[in-house]
């Protein structure tokens, strides 16, 4: 092969993949320009603080969004502390062992399971099972189950992010493992973790298949009481006045307007975790 | 260390080591309650709790199962012949029926001779299948309950029929949904791997650090978008313009659903591409440039081929994502529980089944069983999804 030919080949190889890749980022635009678009107009203060009404084709979404605040609240409650537990067992006390093997084999495997299969399975224990009926708490749980290997998975990468020698540091004066972890470790790896903990408060605020089953009211204008109350969420709402409303046609906009919202919300907290994540890096770097 | 030191790190020792078993023990309670809920689908009579087959006595036909019955129904079988039996016509009845056989008179004026007539009319035609509830059974029946043979797993998967709410006798059978999910997910990754791949290549690859640090963002921002979302636009965007585009009646078709699953399977690729391909060693890419290689020499011959268990992991994976992808699907594949010959055809996968038809079912029942047999068919692909990655990443660790 000439010279001549093998730099047209890769000129041509090259600029196909980089056409592509642009297509890949004119997806995004398209898709976050049309909900913009046709949802811009319909958001004002009325329709993030008020209840739904006429049929869900007017009045706002308020119930949804504090029913979306409730569930991402509660099920952080419980998958962040037992994630983050786990993540540091995993990366600071496993070494390579069948028993490191077989949680992050199970770990793995629970992060693969299907968001629908979440549901029923929270449905059969926490609904069924256990008679926590549909509720925030049923919800929270199944949506903290869903995030937990996200969790233990993002706390493993901040916790390996730290270097080696500050353990051993902490060990040669003396330290014990659990002081070294509480003392270096944890302080050292806290910025990365947070960013863990957004990055999957982000995944869940999203999720509809999970709570389907377990919590999402169809139509409640009202505030949740307790947490063995049911509540509207902001992402089954977007697919009930999608799919199944009753007048498609006039709740259309409220849908626009709603899928606005849930991914505003969606996205400014990706966004917020990424510069937040390039600020620590920034800072180690500098270190 | 004091005492009380020791107990102190004891406890927190404990703390974390049983954190860290909550996920192996949450996969076991997912397999253990999936069962416990979907057995019943196999271990029950598969018609309606309290309801009885009843033929004549001097029918042979032992047991029947309940793909036969639909076919009786539905007037595919028509003699009893056809069942191994003797040569009758097979004569459909419910008790309903009976009283548009006989007059008002004949029934009495609260039905009170229903019973015998229901007696006489077995007797006399020998060929006559009744589908009617226990108590309606006459006293002294003079025909026979034939036992309804119990679903087998076999029937469930290979049935080609799903009508879990039809009476007399339900249909379970989950051949069309295998089917459409695997089409919906096929196209998906015919449409997102050249994608995938193309972006994984170039931003690894080609693109200087400033192309990268918009394309990252943007994969990472695909990625979040709820798939509620994706649903949305694809049902306001995509279906109207594949209806359109190919004048279809409806646009809810496998394409659209291989389309916006495609879209939501990309990031997945890119990702995991991306990352194996960085892990080449430097010292192999520039071995081969120093050889006279260019960089699209180096990258098909040498990077790629080093690559290759991720680039397959990074394709499992995004199967991973599209089968079990639920709302989105549900929202653009348009429902129809017909097997598709084609792209161009409504279908409905797995997941959507199990999200839209569990609403509105009664607890316990054989169709509540049914859709929890469905989840454990997903979750054995995903199971299986999985392993293969997990072995892939063991081989390419021993190579």
């Amino acid at each position: 092969m000439t010279v001549n030919t093998k730099q047209l080949k890769q000129k041509i190889a090259f600029s196909i993949f980089g056409t592509m890749s642009f297509i890949v980022v004119a997806i995004l635009v398209i898709i976050l320009g049309f909900i913009v678009i046709r949802g811009i107009g319909v958001i004002n203060w009325e329709f993030l603080t008020a209840m739904p009404r006429d049929g869900m084709t007017h009045g706002g979404i308020f119930p949804a969004i504090v029913g979306t605040g409730c569930l991402v609240l509660g099920s952080m409650i419980f998958a962040f502390p037992i994630g983050v537990l786990s993540g540091i067992y995993i990366n600071e006390y496993l070494t390579e062992s069948w028993l490191k093997k077989v949680i992050r084999m199970m770990t793995n495997n629970l992060a693969g399971v299907p968001s629908i299969v979440f549901g029923l399975f929270g449905m059969a224990l926490f609904v069924n099972y256990l008679k926590f009926g549909d509720s925030i708490l049923a919800g929270s749980l199944t949506l903290g189950l869903l995030a937990l290997p996200v969790v233990i998975r993002l706390t493993e990468e901040a916790l390996k992010t730290v270097d080696d020698n500050l353990r051993l540091g902490s060990y040669a004066l003396g330290a014990s493992k659990i002081q070294t972890i509480q003392k270096v470790v944890l302080p050292v790896a806290f910025p990365n973790i947070m960013t863990g903990l957004i990055l999957s408060i982000g995944r869940v605020s999203g999720e509809t298949a999970p709570i389907l089953f377990t919590v999402a009211a169809y139509f409640l204008p009202r505030l949740p009481h307790s947490i063995s109350d049911q509540v509207m969420a902001l992402p089954y709402h977007l697919y009930v006045l999608a799919t199944s409303g009753t007048n498609m046609e006039e709740s259309r906009p409220m849908a626009y307007g709603t899928a606005l919202v849930l991914v505003s919300i969606v996205l400014i907290i990706n966004v917020t975790a990424s510069i937040l994540r390039r600020r620590i890096q920034k800072k180690n770097r500098m270190n | 260390m004091t005492k009380g030191r020791r107990i102190y790190e004891k406890i927190v020792t404990g703390i974390l080591f049983s954190s860290s078993t909550i996920t192996s023990l949450t996969v076991i309670l997912i397999i253990v309650f999936l069962f416990r809920e979907g057995i019943g689908l196999f271990s029950h009579t598969p018609t309606e709790k309290n309801y009885v087959i009843a033929v004549s006595k001097l029918n042979t036909v032992p047991v029947i199962s309940s793909n036969e019955l639909a076919d009786i129904f539905n007037q595919d079988i028509t003699n009893w012949k056809q069942l191994g039996g003797r040569n009758d016509s097979i004569i459909r009845l419910t008790v309903n029926d009976l009283s548009s056989i006989f007059t008002e008179e004949e029934l009495g004026p609260n039905l009170e001779f229903l019973p015998a007539k229901v007696n006489e009319y077995v007797k006399a035609t020998p060929g006559v299948i009744l589908y009617l509830s226990k108590d309606q059974l006459p006293p002294g029946f003079v025909g026979r309950v034939i036992p309804v043979k119990k679903i087998t797993v076999k029937d469930f998967v290979g049935g080609k029929h799903w009508y879990p709410t039809t009476e007399p006798i339900p249909q379970f059978g989950i051949w069309p949904m295998i089917v459409g999910t695997l089409m919906v997910t096929f196209g998906a990754i015919l449409f997102a791997l050249p994608f995938g791949m193309a972006t994984a290549i170039f931003m690894s690859e080609v693109a200087d650090i400033r192309l990268r640090n918009i394309l990252k963002p943007v994969v990472e921002l695909l990625a979040g978008i709820p798939s509620v979302v994706y649903g949305f636009f694809g049902l306001v965007v995509i279906v109207p313009l594949i209806q359109q585009l190919f004048k279809l009646d409806v646009g809810e078709t496998v394409l659209s659903g291989s389309i916006v699953l495609g879209i939501m399977a990309l990031p997945t690729i890119v990702t995991v591409a991306e990352d194996s391909l960085r892990t080449t060693p430097r010292a192999l890419k520039e071995a081969s440039l120093a050889l006279g290689a260019s960089h699209w020499q180096t990258l098909v011959r040498v990077i790629i081929p080093y690559a290759k268990s991720g680039i397959s992991t990074a394709i499992i994976l995004g199967i991973g994502r599209a089968i079990g992808e639920t709302m989105a699907v549900l929202m653009v594949t348009g429902n129809s529980s017909n097997i598709p010959t084609s792209f161009l055809q409504p279908t409905r996968t797995i997941p959507a089944t199990i999200a839209a038809e569990l609403g509105e079912t009664p607890y316990g029942g054989l169709h509540f069983s049914a859709l929890f047999a469905l989840a454990i068919i997903l979750f054995l692909f995903t199971i299986i999804i999985n392993l293969t990655v997990e072995i892939i990443k063991n081989k390419s660790k021993r190579a």
